[in-house]
């Protein structure tokens, strides 16, 4: 067949195609005119095999080309409900994952809160040498906010009308800030990961270490307890999501390097989805809980140690049931 | 879980293009985009990022505390749900990368997803190290298809938008047949020479006509017409 009767057979296709993927791309597209689109981009296809086997000429052959890749773009697309698979993926997919990773988890862990405590200690035991780790302004500022006479707690706490919400702004921005930075440098063959999850412990553990010494302990813990569950733990998930990422680059086993990482990053991310919610859960316990002083801080302590058993149970539990939900 | 979508001839191309093969047993053609496009593409999101939040930050500081806090937690999707949102729900395409005509795909030319795409955006953190973008662009100009760091763990590709074409003219001439058997490489250089004449100089034209003078038997001057006419007989009656 000559290429101009081809053309002239199949143009009105052609046109009411590219139409139709307007509409698509526009997201304006008739249910009705939809259901043909799957047999119309098959055709389509066809006819490209057909024009490049005949050597027709290049311009039908990448008008076509085009048609299809735009076509391709609209058929593949996963437009699966968001809200669904979120529900899915908290109920059993992340603790799921978590276990599933749980070499990383546990090296991320053992990093970050081993550091912790060995900072906490010795801080505890040789006051001094909080100095070296944090600058003397510093460490008077923090005492001033876990202060046993101050009325509100925490961060901010110098402000009398620290608005929660302002509050609860910072600890989103800040908190989900360092969990993103820890996972995004362990590209840097774990390194970076590495440097966040020990510098994150080790000054921690050094505040800790340093209030507790100093007899803050009751305002301090009762603050921290409580939101120390979902927070601490979601940085040592984004800890273990960038070892996984430098894992892959280090040793990718059979895969190319390139591969490797690739499928790393695509259960890395996922993790780091988890992580987002348990940050979110915890700038909100931070801000609305953890700030209050109406609750006595024996009552704190019993809400801090369920919801660490809540945390815990759930990483360990959730997801396990034949019939989870997926 | 072997997964190859990487091109497949390992022989240096001539240009760019990267090949992907689709169910459909057809080769889709990406054309990777460049460090300069990107570039100017992420220059004009700064802006707009600038901008949106300047003007934000202006009205909700009138707030008080709550407005603080609300410009706080914008200022944190802004900084890095911006690109994602707008990649995810706007075909691949932020503002910047809409205005530089350029399209973020799967590197086997599906449409970004929210993984990819928060991939790609969170490890941007690591492109830019150690100052303005120093990783992300040793990466793109060394990698044959021009992905940053975050492109290759996220298997994302920055790729032109398609433009549509023009349909070319092919020049007047009395239709020829032709004068011995042409392969279909040959068929679509005669076309290909016919389609493309209005684009190309009487000198030019005139150069790569007389190289078919000798096989057509026809003087360089006339080989022009010649191929024309051959065209046209292969394209048809119009």
């Amino acid at each position: 067949m000559k290429q101009s009767q081809f053309e002239n057979q199949h143009q009105q296709d052609w046109q009411a195609f590219s139409k139709e993927l307007g509409r698509l791309e526009r997201g304006k597209a008739d249910h009705k005119a939809s259901q043909q689109f799957a047999a119309n981009y098959r055709r389509l296809c066809q006819q490209l095999s057909l024009a490049e086997a005949r050597g027709y000429s290049n311009y039908l052959v990448a008008h076509l080309q085009q048609l299809v890749m735009r076509g391709h773009q609209q058929f593949y697309r996963h437009r699966s409900p968001i809200g669904a698979q979120l529900i899915g993926f908290l109920l059993s997919g992340f603790p799921r994952l978590v276990r599933a990773q749980w070499r990383f988890v546990a090296a991320a862990s053992a990093i970050f809160f081993g550091s912790l405590l060995l900072m906490a200690l010795l801080v505890y035991n040789v006051p001094e040498l909080v100095y070296s780790l944090m600058e003397p302004d510093q460490v008077a500022s923090m005492e001033k906010m876990y202060d046993p006479e101050a009325h509100r707690l925490g961060r901010f706490a110098e402000r009398d009308s620290g608005d929660d919400w302002m509050m609860f702004g910072f600890y989103i921005m800040n908190n989900i800030g360092i969990a993103f930075q820890t996972f995004a440098s362990g590209l840097l063959l774990g390194l970076g990961s590495l440097f966040y999850l020990l510098f994150n412990g080790l000054m921690i553990g050094a505040v800790a270490g340093h209030l507790l010494q100093i007899g803050y302990s009751e305002t301090f813990l009762s603050f921290v307890v409580g939101h120390g569950a979902f927070e601490l733990t979601a940085i040592a998930l984004a800890g273990a999501a960038g070892l996984k990422l430098g894992w892959a680059l280090l040793a990718p086993g059979r895969l190319p390097r390139a591969e490797a990482l690739k499928i790393a990053g695509k259960d890395s991310v996922r993790l780091i989805g988890g992580v987002i919610v348990f940050l979110l859960l915890a700038a909100f316990i931070e801000a609305y809980w953890s700030s209050m002083t109406f609750a006595s801080p024996h009552i704190k302590y019993a809400v801090g140690a369920l919801l660490w058993l809540l945390v815990l149970a759930y990483l360990l539990f959730a997801g396990r049931g034949s019939h989870a939900p997926e | 879980m072997p997964v190859n979508t990487a091109p497949r001839a390992p022989a240096p191309a001539l240009d760019t293009r990267y090949h992907v093969e689709t169910p459909e047993g057809i080769d889709l053609i990406l054309r990777p985009a460049g460090l300069i496009p990107r570039a100017l593409a992420f220059i004009i999101d700064l802006v707009v990022r600038g901008v949106l939040l300047t003007a934000l930050y202006s009205l909700l500081s009138l707030q008080g505390d709550f407005g603080t806090g609300l410009a706080t937690i914008l200022l944190f999707l802004v900084t890095w749900w911006y690109m994602v949102l707008f990649e995810v729900l706007n075909q691949g395409r932020s503002p910047g990368k809409q205005l530089m005509k350029l399209r973020v795909v799967h590197d086997d030319g599906t449409p970004v997803g929210w993984a990819a795409s928060l991939t790609r955006n969170l490890l941007r953190f690591v492109d830019m190290l150690p100052f303005a973008y120093t990783l992300g662009i040793i990466s793109c100009l060394t990698h044959p298809a021009f992905k940053r760091l975050g492109d290759i763990a996220a298997g994302t590709l920055v790729v032109y938008a398609e433009i549509p074409l023009a349909a070319p003219e092919i020049p007047e001439a009395e239709i020829l047949l032709t004068p011995f058997a042409l392969n279909l490489a040959e068929q679509r250089a005669l076309l290909g020479y016919a389609e493309r004449s209005a684009q190309l100089t009487a000198e030019r034209r005139l150069e790569l006509a007389a190289i078919l003078s000798e096989p057509l038997k026809v003087s360089s001057e006339d080989a022009e017409k010649q191929i024309h006419g051959i065209a046209r007989g292969l394209m048809g009656p119009t």
